[in-house]
């Protein structure tokens, strides 16, 4: 398992170097159209070959991978945040306060957010950069993306709390804060970082499909969603199999991100003994 | 004019005598099995939204407009294939030489499918309620524009006259987009199907209709099927998809990667590439006065210098060879090249021409240097906003090339892929919008009909509509001559009426015609009696005679 993690994390640092790199080792800028070449071959000149515009493969992989691991992370931060802040105050609150909190989960949870986003994108300025169009797309995938997490996380508390280490903190006169900051949230580290873990592949996911649906990053901006809708002429892939290069990299990191959700390498839910008042 | 998913779409409605291109006595598509047709059966193919009415009168958009083709019953109808309007539930029709007088003979012994009788008087209702303003029926606004003020008088339980203030230049033509419905039950229709079911999201259930007028040998009526089916699929590859597995036999306007797969899996018997449709898309800058864009860019594009350097920066010849792999054709103006006989001969596409484009601009105070974004004479960057319809890879290659063209003359273009119902709030409620890429469809070949768009005070005069007085001398001009051709019934004077026309848009350029794309349609080998044409709907205009071939049992 640990040589699992490590080739994850190998291939998470490498796809990253690689994307943060972009500028410096494209071989041209993803928007340059050589409009002579239209869907050619690898070659030296282009070694994914080019789409049907004739723009290079592999800087535009390079440029949307950039695009898509720096946002997908930042969406799945944003919706943590509020998936814990959610989900321990209405854990460690319980009543009305959790009633509430449990009401607005459900509540977020049943919103068509493709339809809200499709919304978002309908009225948003006409004149916004291509870079504030994703990045308001990603921000909304976060601020919309954090049910779920926030259900896991209220259960995790519940669980935390009626454990044996709480009752004998409780009997130490550990009280309020002190219990809070030192038992409780030590023990939630690892729910609340699976859930971080998690989320990424599923906002990467969630940009694909917008992209799919021609409403995630626009022209000329590649992102993987965009490069994805390539695959969708799969009679061509059989002749030209490098146009798989998008999918086989989100896969890649996809089950990377897997390998690595578990950081400190433990089952179960990581809860730790009674921490040292 | 009636909105679609991926195009704005003309109901051009004015008939056409003289039209080239068409084909007398066509040959039919006989399908895999020939021989003679099979009765029975039900048709499946994909409408890619939710109908919006069931009021025929009202269709507006391309899933109303196919169920009204299917269950609708026509005075006369346009037979796609030859391009020749045929009797339909008018037996015959006579028009008064002066052009000012139409009288219709209809066919006795015709029913509704309750069976209840068509009568002069369903006829008249009918068009009394299609003009009735407080209606807002496209095909009214149609009549309107061709006919003006009309009477109508009922001669006959079988004859019925229709009276025009002025010569008509081609009465008979607007009511081929008119279903005949009834006075008495507006579930009732006189086409070949009839509604069955409808289950929202899933699909449109249409059945036979067993009082359709129209028969076969030994008297039995038609339709051969026994129903259609018309699944709601938004998603084309998924439509894509289920054609290629068998569970849809048409697929209406393909575009190229379409037409190839299918090619590549089912063989090229399976597709049929039509040639150039009456189908442009466009590109055109929001003039609107009251439109909430800042004051400087209305100025740019009010601006015909401005206007014809951007004509001039686009390289039509890749848009066609990239975006549609060849199955295109540069576009010289609104009537597309299909359309040999109303086309204006010797026009042009706006020739790629990037020095003739920075010359127009630098007359209107414009001015870059070498590789720098372009600014106006009041030092604004130029960059503008072209919103068009999400999803569609042709119209995205097209937006992602405009905007690469526009590039090497220092413009930018943010490109707004919006669904399309949003893209019509902004361009039909809102203006709020700066240019616009979409594609502009006719369903005949004669241009009258397409008055609704190109008269200044017309709702739909894309980029500048509901003129009170024509905003500049050149929409003045068109709306004279769109007058002048609509009061003669003389072919030579209503064309030379047109190519001015054509050539008034061409010189502003207050659209920019791109290209018109070839009708390219799939069709199950198992279709029988297809008879595709360029003119929309391309395959099933005819579903009173299609037949189903049953599919051979291993």
């Amino acid at each position: 398992m640990k040589i699992l993690r490590v080739l994850a994390w190998t291939i998470l640092t490498v796809t990253a170097a690689a994307a943060l790199s972009a500028p410096l080792i494209a071989p041209a800028p993803y928007e340059k159209q050589f409009r002579e070449f239209p869907d050619a071959a690898p070659s030296r000149q282009f070694p994914l070959g080019t789409d049907e515009l004739g723009r290079d493969r592999l800087s535009r992989l390079l440029y949307g991978t950039r695009i898509s691991l720096l946002l997908a992370p930042s969406a799945a931060l944003l919706a943590t945040l509020i998936a814990a802040a959610a989900g321990i105050a209405a854990g460690v609150f319980g009543g009305r306060v959790e009633q509430l909190i449990l009401s607005i989960v459900d509540l977020v949870a049943s919103l068509p957010w493709l339809f809200l986003l499709i919304a978002v994108r309908a009225v948003m300025p006409l004149n916004v950069s291509g870079y504030t169009s994703v990045a308001v797309t990603f921000l909304l995938l976060g601020a919309l993306g954090w049910a779920g997490a926030a259900r896991v996380i209220r259960s995790a508390v519940l669980s935390v709390k009626e454990s044996g280490f709480m009752i004998e903190a409780r009997a130490l006169g550990i009280r309020g804060l002190r219990l809070f900051v030192t038992q409780l949230l030590p023990n939630l580290r690892a729910p609340v970082l699976a859930q971080f873990w998690l989320s990424i592949p599923l906002f990467l996911l969630a940009e694909a499909n917008l992209g799919v649906l021609g409403l995630g990053v626009s022209e000329p901006l590649p992102s993987w969603g965009n490069l994805l809708l390539d695959l969708v002429n799969h009679h061509e892939i059989a002749d030209q199999p490098w146009r798989l290069a998008p999918a086989v990299l989100l896969v890649m990191v996809l089950l990377s991100l897997q390998a690595v959700q578990n950081p400190d390498g433990r089952r179960g839910n990581g809860r730790r003994a009674l921490a040292e008042a | 004019m009636r909105f679609a998913r991926t195009s704005f779409v003309l109901i051009c409605t004015a008939a056409l005598a003289g039209a080239a291109a068409a084909t007398d006595h066509a040959p039919l598509r006989a399908g895999g099995g020939g021989g003679e047709p099979v009765w029975g059966g039900e048709l499946r193919f994909a409408i890619h939204a939710e109908p919006k009415t069931w009021d025929p009168l009202l269709a507006a958009d391309d899933a109303t407009d196919a169920i009204r083709v299917l269950t609708g019953g026509y005075l006369v109808r346009l037979n796609r294939k030859t391009q020749k309007h045929e009797a339909g539930l008018a037996e015959s029709w006579k028009i008064s030489p002066d052009g000012r007088k139409i009288e219709f003979l209809l066919r006795s012994g015709v029913q509704f499918s309750d069976g209840t009788p068509f009568k002069a008087d369903d006829v008249a209702y009918t068009l009394k309620r299609a003009i009735d303003p407080n209606l807002h029926a496209p095909i009214g606004d149609s009549i309107r524009a061709t006919a003006g003020d009309f009477a109508i008088a009922i001669a006959a339980l079988n004859r019925i006259i229709l009276t025009f203030a002025a010569p008509v230049a081609n009465p008979i033509g607007m009511l081929d987009s008119l279903p005949i419905v009834s006075s008495h039950n507006d579930k009732a229709v006189l086409g070949p199907f009839e509604l069955a079911e409808y289950k929202p999201g899933a699909y449109v259930l249409l059945k036979r209709n067993p009082y359709y007028w129209r028969t076969v040998a030994q008297g039995r009526r038609l339709p051969y099927l026994d129903g259609i089916r018309l699944d709601i699929q938004t998603n084309r590859d998924i439509e894509l998809q289920r054609f290629r597995k068998g569970e849809f036999q048409l697929m209406e306007a393909i575009d190229a990667d379409s037409l190839n797969r299918i090619t590549s899996e089912m063989g090229a018997a399976a597709v049929e590439d039509l040639g150039p449709a009456f189908e442009n898309e466009m590109f055109w800058f929001n003039e609107k006065p009251d439109a909430p864009i800042p004051a400087y860019k209305k100025d740019w594009f009010q601006s015909r210098n401005f206007r014809r350097a951007i004509a001039e920066s686009i390289h039509l010849d890749d848009i066609v060879r990239l975006a549609y792999q060849g199955r295109a054709t540069a576009a010289a103006g609104i009537i597309s090249k299909a359309n040999q006989f109303w086309m204006k001969q010797g026009l042009a596409p706006h020739a790629f021409n990037l020095a003739s484009a920075r010359k127009r601009l630098a007359q209107d105070g414009f001015h870059s240097l070498e590789g720098q974004p372009l600014t106006d004479r009041a030092g604004h960057l130029v960059e503008f906003s072209v919103v068009t319809t999400s999803g569609g890879k042709t119209r995205t290659r097209i937006a992602a090339l405009l905007q690469d063209d526009l590039a090497k003359i220092g413009i930018k273009l943010n490109i707004v892929p919006l669904d399309f119902p949003s893209m019509l709030e902004r361009i039909a409620r809102t203006a709020n919008y700066e240019s616009a890429l979409l594609g502009l469809v006719g369903e005949d070949v004669d241009p009258a009909g397409e008055a609704n768009v190109w008269l200044s005070g017309a709702p739909q005069h894309m980029w500048n509509p509901g003129q009170k007085q024509p905003a500049t001398a050149w929409e003045a001009e068109i709306d004279k001559l769109i007058a002048a051709q609509a009061a003669t019934a003389d072919q030579k004077k209503r064309k030379a009426a047109f190519d001015r026309i054509q050539q008034i848009i061409w010189d502003e350029a207050p659209v920019i015609h791109l290209v018109n794309r070839n009708a390219l349609v799939a069709i199950s080998p198992r279709l029988g009696n297809s008879q595709a044409a360029v003119l929309n709907p391309h395959v099933f205009w005819n579903a009173d005679v299609l037949y189903l071939i049953p599919e051979k049992k291993p």
